[in-house]
């Protein structure tokens, strides 16, 4: 395969990457917390698209939108039990029920659909773009970066246009303060939530187009992943995440093509580990510094 | 040559000059204060002498050394002890804990003893105690050893502090705003302790205050910082009666 | 007096260890020890010894990492690979121990290679570092001939056993409590509790910080060493982030900074799955329940007056401080 088309699978495998690491970067900078619990939604999403669309036999839109209604739902449920209770909580305590809630999303996923991994519907059938003898792009590729510019491309109008995306940056900044200038900090902190777990939705989505496989623990490598590609552009900070995540899916693919798979995980993990050394909130993360 | 020698000392910001120009030369023994109104920079000066932060200009001897540029575990080691604006205690440990870690380098037994319980190890630890206990005592603590250190009442939470410094046997002490928060009856007991301290330990000590009553009170000499730049400096009743130094306070 | 406080809980916490090694070599003597539960013992073992040496990072020292199985799996494979090649030449006696030893020591010296750079970082940052070095020291021994790659290494001696086990956990206490208990110790809290303070006291961070991300990754060795001991194959694959995970779960459920807690909670939660293997396919359902539910009574405000019941080690201070409150009143 040419440099160009492996570019280009980078690409995409970034931008769902960068999909999950918004949600990620997001719930970080409003609730504080690592929800650990994040990468399971994609994989309730794939599996909601997967039972609605391979099951119930619905069209692949309406499959799309269930997928992506219920992980918005389940985002706000989830941060309503599990983690608004804790809100003052030790950031261990919240880390760890992150976690138990990820075994339970998993363990759910187990016993109704079984661990054999189940085979993806193809929701979209178009045919491979040829732009010549070596480069041939795939569609879904195409679909992925390009649906994921477009949601970016929102998603910063969003925050910073509105009123809720405003209210959004102002709880991230200063909890107390948006809420002593009338911010509703739950309704806020619920949207984000919601935001976030739709757009895992929307990468769950990707991932079954790209792989042609789910199974209960599919979410677990993509969201960790997601979670270095969030830590890695600066955890909190949006921008970072996009570009934390397309870095990332690039890096992974080229190291795929050019060096080792097996390694590619570890190379992955080395290029966090001396971003972080040099620059230790990440690439577009900003220095704190405590006062005495 | 003073004790403690501050000469031109400057830091700024991201453009903003927090500190510009600042010198100060205390003697050995002295009581010195260092008054201002808030954001003065007094805190800021305190930082840079202790190698929280450090400073873009300007240089620092104790002793005749200099410190300027070394940090906060340096400077310490070199004889300067400090208490916090905001309290810093090891709150989930005992009292008698935090003054054992400020005697942490003047007592010491290896990790591999600590970790058999050697004779070593009991005899430094029971001399650690009793050093301890006895600092306590300075304060009227030795009662409450065995407490949290965050159980302590607001009070006693300072006076801590300044125990757990001076077991670091510094010689020079920094006490950022000791008498914060305390009632009249607290902050007249801690005048005598500090005095006490200054005589019994031989201390020098440079404070940072806002009740005029304790700062008139003890100081010998004070600085008064205003925009981060010294508006007067000398014998406290003089610069107290600076005409300067009343506007700075109480305005045109 | 505190000392003699001090010293009875140690000793408690020693007796309950005792007490329960004992009462288990006796069902097992006289053969009313099931299958089942004498194929726990040494994992129950393993993660006391992990929880134990954990708790001193994230407990005392406080700072979160997620990647005490990797430096589980180094010490695991230097040690097999010690006692594969030794095998025919030196007896059990000398190897076994000497394999843990060595483990141990390996673990030692990636935990400082790894601590050295990345000790500075802070929080969550530390928590995904530790994660990803973790995570590259697993694909590193899968890609590596000599361990055996991903079909895994075969040809460990089986030499571990329960009494071996408990041997190593009384020396993991009995260190770990004496460690938190000296200098080094109080200097490891302090920096929990104020790293500025600390430092303005001329404490030296960097070194304490150093010194418990090693002692902690030598325990991680040999409880690795242990493990390689006790399975006929050593896969690289069981020494992934969700080890550590289970680890960091055992610690916090004890309760932090709660050497005790961590022994309990270890073997609660060890034990758990397999207390509820009837429930079958249900158990990690469950499991995740009750992790989530302790958390949240352990955590929430609005079961304050709960505060400190959901977890061990709390537990423990709880029943202290009314025993108190009786003595004094």
């Amino acid at each position: 395969m040419s440099f160009i088309s492996n570019l280009i699978n980078g690409l995409s495998l970034g931008s769902m990457y960068a999909l999950i690491a918004l949600g990620y970067t997001m719930v970080y900078g409003i609730a504080k917390m690592l929800n650990f619990a994040h990468g399971d939604v994609i994989m309730v999403g794939a599996f909601t698209m997967f039972t609605a669309a391979a099951t119930l036999k619905f069209s692949p839109a309406i499959s799309i939108i269930a997928g992506i209604i219920v992980c918005t739902l389940l985002g706000v449920i989830i941060e309503k039990i599990a983690y608004k209770p804790l809100r003052k909580a030790s950031p261990l305590t919240v880390l760890i029920t992150a976690i138990g809630v990820s075994y339970f999303l998993q363990s759910l996923a187990l016993l109704i659909f079984g661990s054999n991994q189940k085979s993806f519907p193809m929701l979209f059938n178009f045919e491979p773009i040829r732009v010549n003898e070596d480069l041939i792009l795939k569609s879904d590729s195409l679909m992925t970066m390009g649906v994921t510019i477009l949601i970016m491309v929102a998603l910063t109008l969003f925050i910073n246009k509105t009123k809720t995306g405003r209210a959004m940056l102002a709880v991230s900044e200063d909890k107390g303060a948006a809420e002593l200038m009338g911010v509703n900090v739950n309704k806020t902190i619920s949207i984000t939530f919601a935001i976030g777990s739709s757009l895992a939705a929307v990468a769950g989505l990707f991932f079954g187009l790209t792989y042609g496989f789910i199974g209960p623990y599919t979410g677990a490598m993509p969201g960790i992943k997601a979670f270095v590609a969030a830590v890695l552009g600066g955890i909190g900070n949006i921008p970072g995440a996009m570009l934390g995540g397309i870095l990332l899916g690039v890096i992974e693919n080229l190291s795929k093509a050019y060096i080792s798979t097996e390694l590619s995980d570890a190379i992955v993990f080395a290029v966090l580990i001396i971003v972080l050394l040099v620059k230790p909130t990440g690439l577009m993360g900003k220095k704190i510094n405590e006062k005495v | 040559m003073a004790l403690l020698e501050i000469k031109n000392l400057g830091i700024s910001f991201g453009g903003l000059h927090a500190v510009d120009n600042f010198n100060a030369s205390v003697e050995k023994g002295c009581l010195y204060g260092l008054i201002g109104p808030n954001g003065a920079g007094k805190t800021t000066v305190f930082n840079m002498v202790t190698g929280v932060y450090k400073p873009t200009c300007g240089t620092i001897h104790l002793d005749g050394k200099n410190l300027t540029g070394k940090n906060s575990i340096q400077i310490n080691k070199q004889g300067i002890a400090r208490t916090f604006q905001n309290i810093r205690l090891f709150s989930n440990m005992s009292v008698l804990d935090n003054v054992k870690l400020g005697l942490q380098n003047q007592i010491k037994y290896s990790v591999a003893q600590g970790i058999f319980h050697s004779r070593s190890y009991k005899r430094k630890e029971k001399e650690m105690d009793e050093k301890a206990i006895s600092i306590l005592k300075v304060f009227g603590l030795e009662n409450e050893y065995n407490y949290l250190a965050s159980n302590l009442p607001y009070g006693k939470q300072r006076k801590l502090e300044i125990a757990r410094a001076l077991a670091t046997t510094p010689k020079l002490l920094l006490l950022d705003e000791p008498a914060a928060g305390m009632n009249p009856n607290e902050t007249g007991e801690l005048m005598d302790t500090i005095r006490f301290v200054r005589d019994e330990f031989d201390m020098t000590i440079l404070l940072i205050e806002h009740d005029m009553k304790l700062v008139a009170g003890i100081c010998e000499r004070i600085s008064v910082l205003n925009f981060g730049t010294e508006l007067a400096s000398g014998k406290t009743e003089q610069v107290l009666n600076d005409p300067r130094v009343i506007t700075a306070y109480l305005g045109e | 007096m505190k000392k003699n406080n001090l010293n009875i809980h140690n000793l408690i916490t020693y007796g309950i260890v005792v007490a329960a090694f004992l009462f288990v070599s006796i069902l097992v003597w006289t053969g009313n020890a099931s299958r089942h539960l004498q194929a726990m013992l040494v994992p129950i073992g393993l993660n006391i010894i992990l929880a134990v040496s954990l708790n001193l990072i994230v407990g005392f020292l406080g700072e979160l990492t997620l990647g005490h199985a990797g430096f589980m799996s180094v010490g695991a494979y230097a040690g097999c690979l010690f006692a594969i090649k030794y095998a025919e030449i030196l007896p059990t006696a000398v190897r076994f121990p000497l394999a843990m030893i060595i483990g141990g020591l390996v673990a030692c010296v990636f935990g400082i290679i790894i601590g050295v750079p990345v000790l500075r970082l802070k929080g969550d940052y530390l928590a995904i570092v530790t994660l990803a070095f973790g995570e590259i020291i697993r694909s590193i021994i899968i890609n590596l001939e000599f361990t055996g790659g991903a079909s895994g290494l075969k040809g460990t001696p089986q030499n571990s056993n329960f009494y071996i086990v408990f041997v190593v956990i009384m020396i993991t206490l009995v260190v770990i409590t004496n460690l938190v208990n000296s200098r080094a110790g109080r200097a490891i809290c302090s920096i929990r509790d104020n790293r500025i303070a600390a430092e303005s006291l001329g404490i030296n961070i960097t070194y304490y910080k150093l010194l418990a991300f090693v002692i902690a990754a030598f325990f991680a060795g040999v409880a690795g060493v242990i493990y390689g001991h006790n399975l006929s194959i050593l896969q690289a694959s069981v020494f992934d982030y969700n080890r550590s995970i289970e680890i960091l779960v055992i610690v916090v459920l004890g309760g932090m900074g709660s050497i005790r807690g961590s022994v309990i909670a270890a073997v609660i939660i060890t034990a758990l799955p397999e207390m509820l293997r009837s429930l079958a396919d249900y158990r990690m359902l469950i499991y995740a329940v009750v992790l989530i539910a302790m958390m949240l009574l352990n955590g929430s405000q609005k079961f304050d007056k709960y505060k400190g019941r959901m977890n061990i080690g709390g537990l423990f201070t709880l029943l202290k401080n009314k025993k108190s409150a009786k003595e004094a009143g």
